[in-house]
């Protein structure tokens, strides 16, 4: 990803903590966050319904004030800015949200000019912008319609096309894919995807779903109980996750191969050096001879396969040995585990 | 049925009762509307909390809501004369129904703006919209099919009022409907007068909620 720069961090994020104060006592709901996000990237945040991601997010553009830590947007401690210039910052900001946030009683184009409006860019200059994403995001046709009478993916588009009028530097997405089908789901990524590589906008993705994380981001961070439990590349933590949590989220299913049967076995990992290939069907055919999956959880990110793969290999030490050396010319890290029996 | 002049004279309370109901509205929306504004935007999930003002506002507003108009009516003339310079007349009238619809109006306007989804006033401050610009672009324009239904409760409340006002001479169909049919027992005229009131009543309502349902984009 040649275009994530690391030498200054877009976001920086140090020792943040919140407080909710509720009539039933003290709320934490974040605690201890330290992270950078970079210039370009784009960067998950992950975790269960109430571990305290949707609070962290209002951090960044201090819709929600820490209680404790500072987060720096470009440089600036946004703590210590007035309230002109943190409107004014908010404006480099864009943020997505699960249910739109439309603005019911205007019209496709009034809503994307409304962020432009509020920035006091002149009518007629904001109308050519708010036509030109609205075709970016394939709704030109939509342009005097009411928010009322779209479909949900057609609303996050405009609420897509809303949040970047402004030419902001990050953009927010708060779940900004749960409310909608899988097939929606999938167009909707693949749009912010693109945003991401055509207009060089570093994304942030607040998601309760792994495969979002998988299909999109280049690095994640897993928020458990209002603590940033493990922070990495998405295919670091997807292939080895540490923690519990991290495990949780990656396979919810549990882990399954300390259990499984059989004599010799071996592991395969893919860590997405290899491409999505039907490795273990081919070494069937060229060796003729059968191996039983014991375990198996792949998944593909970016046409690359991440995950594991445990097999039984045939009783003949030959012909196993060489399936072994097969799989390792095809570069794939393969580790003989024993004691399944 | 009736004498040219009983006409020209239900004509003209007609007229008074219209001109007293308008005015006295435009007058009270004057008041009520920024005061509804205020109890929804410093309440404590507005925009800009500020817990004792709205403690302090809410409880102005019921007290003067909670003074029968017939007792606030009588209460209020000196102030009247100070500013119509009578006490009796339609605009005389104006000064205590505006006293007491400013704070009913300014309940409607609160409750019509707290059906505003929060998540649309989220999204236009992580647009860095300030405190006028979320009233102004976002609270106001997203209320406005509910806002214009409580303009016409708030119309036909102040024209039963208006009629009210007729105890102390206040004009309109009212003071016709007590000086005829209370005072003179012709009861004929004083169901005129009330089939009037209801008739305008209807009107009000029905324009308004028209008005509410065409301008709502919701579908």
């Amino acid at each position: 990803m040649s275009e994530i720069s690391t030498e200054q961090p877009i976001i920086r994020i140090e020792r943040l903590g919140k407080v909710f104060h509720t009539s039933s006592g003290d709320v934490s709901a974040l605690e201890d966050i330290s992270l950078q996000i970079y210039q370009g990237e784009i960067f998950g945040i992950i975790g269960m319904s109430g571990a305290g991601k949707s609070t962290l997010v209002r951090c960044i553009n201090f819709l929600e004030q820490p209680t404790e830590g500072t987060v720096y947007f470009d440089g600036k401690d946004l703590s210590k800015l007035s309230k002109r210039e943190l409107y004014k910052i908010r404006q480099s900001i864009g943020m997505i949200f699960q249910q739109f946030n439309l603005l019911m009683q205007r019209t496709v184009l009034s809503n994307v000019c409304f962020p432009l409006e509020i920035a006091n860019v002149p009518k007629r200059k904001a109308r050519e912008k708010a036509e030109q994403l609205l075709s970016m995001v394939g709704l030109i046709d939509k342009l005097h319609a009411y928010p009322a009478q779209l479909s949900g993916g057609q609303r996050q588009r405009v609420a897509i096309a809303r949040a970047l009028a402004t030419d902001p530097k990050v953009l927010l997405c708060d779940e900004a894919t749960s409310a909608l089908d899988p097939s929606t789901t999938r167009d909707v990524l693949k749009l912010l995807k693109d945003i991401n590589k055509r207009l060089v906008i570093t994304i942030v993705v607040i998601t309760h779903e792994m495969h979002v994380i998988e299909e999109i981001c280049n690095r994640v961070a897993i928020i458990d109980d209002s603590r940033i439990v493990e922070i990495g590349r998405v295919e670091d933590v997807f292939t080895n996750p540490k923690t519990s949590a991290a495990r949780r989220l990656v396979f919810p299913e549990g882990h399954a191969v300390k259990t499984a049967p059989g004599s010799r076995c071996c592991r395969i990992v893919f860590d997405g050096s290899s491409a999505y290939e039907p490795i273990i069907a081919e070494m069937v055919l060229d060796f003729r001879q059968l191996v039983n999956i014991l375990f198996a959880d792949t998944k593909n990110i970016d046409g690359k396969a991440f995950g594991q793969i445990v097999i039984q290999l045939p009783d003949n030490e030959i012909i196993a040995d060489r399936m072994i050396e097969y799989l390792r010319e095809k570069r794939l890290a393969v580790e003989e585990v024993d004691g399944y029996v | 049925m009736f004498e040219p002049e009983v006409l020209k004279m239900l004509g003209r309370g007609l007229f008074e009762s219209i001109y007293m109901t308008l005015v006295s509205t435009a007058l009270a929306y004057l008041f009520g509307l920024p005061l509804g504004i205020a109890l929804v935007v410093t309440d404590n999930t507005g925009i800009l909390p500020k817990k004792n003002f709205n403690r302090v506002l809410g409880l102005i507003i019921n007290l003067l809501r909670s003074v029968p108009f017939l007792i606030l009516l009588i209460a209020v003339l000196p102030v009247t004369r100070a500013i119509v310079g009578t006490t009796i007349g339609s605009n005389a009238t104006v000064v205590p129904l505006v006293i007491a619809a400013a704070p009913f109006i300014a309940r409607l306007v609160e409750s019509s703006l707290k059906e505003v989804d929060k998540g649309v006033i989220e999204a236009a401050r992580s647009m860095g919209a300030s405190t006028m610009q979320v009233i102004t672009k976002v609270l106001l324009p997203e209320a406005r099919p509910s806002l214009l239904i409580g303009s016409a409760i708030a119309l036909t409340t102040i024209l039963s009022y208006s009629a009210m006002a007729g105890f102390v001479g206040g004009g309109g169909l009212g003071d016709i409907a007590i000086r005829y049919g209370y005072y003179r027992y012709e009861t004929d005229i004083m169901l005129v007068t009330v089939a009037l009131l209801v008739v305008l009543v209807q009107v009000l309502q029905e324009a308004g909620m028209k008005l509410a349902r065409m301008s709502d984009k919701r579908k």
